[in-house]
């Protein structure tokens, strides 16, 4: 018998299911199996024709290098199957569902890609003369424009490298501007649910981290946070919505408490896709917040970067932005470049050259295409989808907190209580069903988190997929069937991995089999 | 909208199932008074036609490097991209999945950051390599803060001689901690002196090879007299070709290497995104900030990979994280481990003898130009010149000629009358015996 998907419905896991059967070759059909690069080689091929060098005297000092590197030779279409092949081992967006809340996985338009690699764009050089670049420093001009009228906010610094490096901005602003009042500012309020990148960024900047409870609702407790209110105090590190997936309901209330004690309001964007359009941070007393250009403008994730982060800022933390910046000048745009001058009060530099302009020139073809009113949209399906999964789910997992969600839909794991399936079995069953799992145990304020984004990109034809086969693993799980989620993944390139072995005898690189006493360097103990 | 899939039917009917009668009903959390009932001050959707013609419009705007002889460096090289490079990176499997935490359908991902890896700590001379970080500035200034955690010390020493981006990221990212960096002054003749700082308080010394002028250097004693107090030797390299033509960093006694990666697989790109390089020993794995890819076995026990190490990291161990640095350079890793699997042991080394050779000639050149003199006696593919003028407004006059001349040192240098007349040449492969004959004639009207 055959589901939905041509795939048996034969239970998995026994000793006499096809997916069991090995191949002399370890391939499956078109799943192939693809040695280490470095188990491919031969030495005297080459992927890469160049000319000849040319004969000189050597000005290298006498410091040529002597030893073979060891990497391997291979030829191009060996590289180039080597790569495809890795490639299908992978999820992605393109090919299926990626509910990972917090992630903001998107659809990637295509356009960007096409227009960041322009000749006159993704080829220029950051030190070309500034009169060679007059585009391209207007386009930064411009996606500046855009994420100004977007957020509210008169100011932006666009050279934050990704989300944590934006928040090390923003952070360190409101340090600098501390600083130039006089005030030696010590503590920083960060809630119990946020993303651990915003406590090590306050530790990064010299500041006590001091957790805020959050309430029964799930927003931060209000009472707990005006006790901690202080002269010492630097300023809030606030996600909103926040990552239970909720509007933090008084966050104009908390903007105003904290710059009563004249400390800084920083929001973390993160979850900017649910509000574009519909509220602009600058109305609700933010001082900075980081946008991750790779969630909420869809630059392509690319299985860990590279992102962008631009923060924006308010009149008060303007002045202290890190270079560079770009400027009207009288010959056109000019770039401000260093700390003196118009910029003397900024803080310093974050990266070299101007910031992530692959990523920049991707985040404003895709603004350009919703335009204003696209936009809107965004945030509207986007909390649409959200809620239809929430009471697509809801009567048979457990919402812990009530009502409306924003972008993404939250669950703990209370309903798998006594079934012996955990948060990350649930997680596991569902790579079977073709989709990537949602984010597991994130926010840690919530027992066995199972936290679901689904984006606006998403047809309700998908999202009813998605809750059917939600509804039928916790109908399994509810039925005693632990076991046929314990041995899940069945369907994946490799089934559950032994990560506790990994950390506990790191092999963090390939070694040469000749080179044995390398490997033993290389794999030491967990006590070391 | 051609990105959203509703009708608006079925909005209507996704509400009802919610139980809301209308899409306003979804914010309501929202201040009243802060809603936005109309739309944003910004011009409406655009068709695919549209946005291209204007980043066509923007293009044009601008000079490409492929469009005149450029000779760009300042730790951004033009280099040569296969071709497959740039598509494998586009394959929708690489390009639009996210950070790997579900190993088991993230193994290609998880392989290439193995193989990238690899790669990374072999042209270093290091032990172990992590994912990548943003770019090299900041793997520079997370070197810094590496040393001072595996020294248990506070203070650093930046050579003057260290790309001033560099300088720049690593005082910023310094100048909130307990941590602190003293700065020797930049030399383009003429080498730092550590002697006033190399002792029992100094957790690493922070030097550049190629350094900032383009010189070449041996590292070999200072390695030794860091090492002799403690101290580690932090090496940035911002041209990675080199390292197919020159003694490793780890081979001169290296103990981090902070690296830009831009010149394997990573277009210019006007600055970013690149690809940050670090690597180190293998002893102090557990002080190293970013993401690391490990191998282990699967249930059925086959090979796989999986990111490892990570109760250092951020998501776990918070306030007390090694670093605050979540998403990296991913994409940008990929490129270079195809890049760097294309060119292999033969290929890499040729590639920097190619560049080597271009430099050389181009050198020779160029100081035989009158009042022009090469600065440098040792140097890889970039080298000082010292002009009769001021080199920005020489660099402005070849750029009305359509020629990218150089980098004038005081654009990253300034206010340094010492620095007025320099200027920073760099000749990769891509530039043609064509491309420095009309440098050479440009730069002699207009000297």
């Amino acid at each position: 018998m055959l589901n939905r998907q041509g795939r048996s419905t034969q239970a998995v896991g026994t000793e006499d299911t096809e997916m069991d059967m090995e191949t002399f070759t370890g391939n499956k059909g078109l799943n192939h199996e693809t040695p280490l690069i470095f188990e491919q080689g031969l030495p005297g091929r080459v992927g890469v024709d160049m000319a000849e060098p040319k004969e000189v005297k050597s000005r290298l000092g006498g410091l040529e290098r002597k030893d073979p590197i060891g990497l391997p030779d291979l030829s191009e279409p060996q590289v180039l199957r080597h790569f495809v092949r890795l490639s299908r081992q992978n999820y992605s967006i393109d090919s299926g569902f990626y509910p990972l809340g917090s992630c903001t996985m998107k659809h990637n338009p295509r356009i960007n890609e096409k227009v960041a690699r322009l000749a006159g764009l993704g080829d220029l050089h950051p030190l070309q003369p500034v009169s060679t670049v007059q585009g391209a420093l207007e386009l930064i001009d411009s996606l500046a424009h855009w994420l100004k009228t977007i957020t509210g906010m008169p100011a932006v610094a666009m050279s934050p490298a990704a989300g944590a490096h934006g928040e090390l901005c923003g952070v360190m602003a409101i340090r600098a501007a501390h600083e130039a009042n006089g005030q030696a500012r010590t503590r920083i309020l960060v809630p119990e649910s946020a993303h651990g990148t915003n406590p090590a960024t306050a530790a990064l900047c010299g500041y006590k981290v001091d957790a805020v409870p959050a309430r029964e609702d799930g927003r931060m407790d209000l009472e707990a946070f005006a006790t901690k209110l202080g002269p010492d105090l630097a300023g809030v590190m606030l996600t909103n919505p926040n990552t239970c997936g909720l509007f933090e309901t008084d966050v104009k209330k908390i903007a105003d408490m904290v710059h009563e004690i004249g400390g800084y309001f920083y929001c973390d964007g993160a979850n900017l896709n649910a509000i574009l359009g519909r509220v602009r941070p600058g109305d609700l007393g933010v001082d900075a917040m980081h946008i991750n250009l790779h969630k909420t403008f869809s630059t392509p994730h690319g299985g860990g970067g590279p992102g962008s982060g631009p923060v924006v800022l308010s009149e008060a933390l303007a002045p202290f932005a890190p270079v560079p910046f770009v400027t009207h000048g009288a010959k056109g745009f000019d770039l401000i470049e260093h700390a003196r001058g118009e910029a003397a009060a900024s803080f310093g530099r974050m990266k070299t050259y101007h910031g992530q302009m692959g990523m920049f020139i991707r985040a404003l073809a895709y603004m350009q295409s919703h335009g204003a009113d696209g936009l809107r949209q965004i945030a509207e399906d986007a909390v649409l989808n959200a809620n239809y999964i929430r009471v697509g789910l809801n009567d048979l997992l457990h919402s812990p907190f009530k009502g409306v969600c924003m972008h993404e839909a939250l669950f703990d794991d209370s309903s798998l209580k006594g079934t012996g399936v955990t948060t990350l079995d649930l997680a596991k069953a569902l790579i079977d069903e073709g989709f990537h799992p949602m984010t597991m145990y994130f926010p840690l304020v919530v027992h066995g988190a199972m936290l679901i984004e689904p984006t606006e990109s998403e047809s309700r034809q998908t999202l009813d997929e998605f809750i059917g086969a939600m509804r039928h693993l916790l109908g399994k799980a509810k039925a005693g069937e632990a076991d046929y989620f314990l041995g899940a993944p069945h369907f994946a390139p490799r089934r559950r991995l032994d990560e506790t072995g990994a950390a506990r005898n790191p092999i963090l690189r390939w070694t040469s089999p000749a080179a044995g006493q390398l490997a033993d360097d290389v794999t030491l103990s967990a006590a070391s | 909208m051609r990105y959203m899939p509703h009708t608006a039917a079925e909005r209507a009917e996704m509400l009802g199932k919610i139980g809301l009668g209308s899409i306003d009903d979804l914010f309501t959390d929202i201040p009243a008074e802060a809603r936005l009932a109309g739309l944003l001050d910004l011009p409406l959707h655009a068709s695919e036609m549209e946005v291209e013609k204007n980043f066509r419009a923007l293009a044009a705007k601008n000079l490409s490097p492929y469009a005149a002889p450029c000779f760009l460096g300042a730790g951004a090289y033009q280099h040569h991209v296969p071709s497959v490079a740039d598509h494998i990176i586009q394959r929708s499997e690489f390009l639009t999945a996210y950070t790997p935490y579900q190993p088991e359908i993230s193994q290609g991902t998880l392989q290439a950051l193995f193989e990238f890896q690899t790669q990374v700590a072999l042209i270093t001379g290091m032990e172990v390599a992590n994912a990548s970080m943003y770019d090299g500035a900041t793997s520079c200034a997370e070197a810094v803060l590496m040393a001072c955690r595996v020294t248990r010390r506070k203070k650093a020493v930046l050579s003057g001689n260290l790309h001033p981006h560099y300088r720049d990221v690593t005082r910023t990212t310094l100048q909130f901690t307990e941590f602190e960096a003293a700065e020797l002054p930049p030399m383009a003749e003429g080498s730092d002196n550590f002697d006033d700082h190399i002792n029992s308080d100094l957790a690493c010394v922070v030097v550049q090879n190629p350094d900032f002028f383009g010189r070449v250097q041996d590292l070999t004693a200072l390695a030794e007299k860091c090492h002799a107090v403690g101290a580690l030797l932090v090496v940035v390299v911002n041209e990675v070709v080199s390292l197919g033509a020159i003694k490793s960093p780890g081979d001169m006694g290296a103990d981090i290497v902070a690296g830009e990666g831009q010149s394997i697989g990573v277009p210019l790109s006007f600055g970013g995104p690149y690809v940050g390089l670090l690597a180190t020993r293998q002893k102090f794995v557990r002080q190293m900030p970013g993401r690391l890819c490990g191998q282990t076995i699967d249930q059925d026990g086959k090979r796989g990979f999986v990111l490892t190490l990570s109760t250092r990291e951020q998501h776990i161990r918070r306030e007390k994280a090694t670093s605050n640095i979540c998403t990296n350079a991913g994409l940008c890793s990929l490129a270079f481990a195809i890049h760097m699997s294309l060119l292999g042991e033969t290929g890499f080394s040729k590639l920097a003898a190619l560049n080597h050779g271009e430099a050389v000639t181009a050198a020779e050149a160029l100081d035989a130009i009158d009042g022009v003199d090469v600065v440098n006696n040792t140097f890889f593919n970039e080298f000082t010149l010292r002009l009769p003028t001021n080199a920005a407004m020489v660099v402005e006059k070849l750029a009305e000629k359509g020629v990218l001349g150089g980098v004038p040192v005081s654009r990253l240098i300034p206010d340094d009358p010492a620095m007025e007349n320099l200027l920073l040449v760099a000749v990769t492969e891509t530039c043609s015996d064509s491309d420095l004959d009309r440098l050479v004639s440009a730069l002699k009207e207009v000297l």
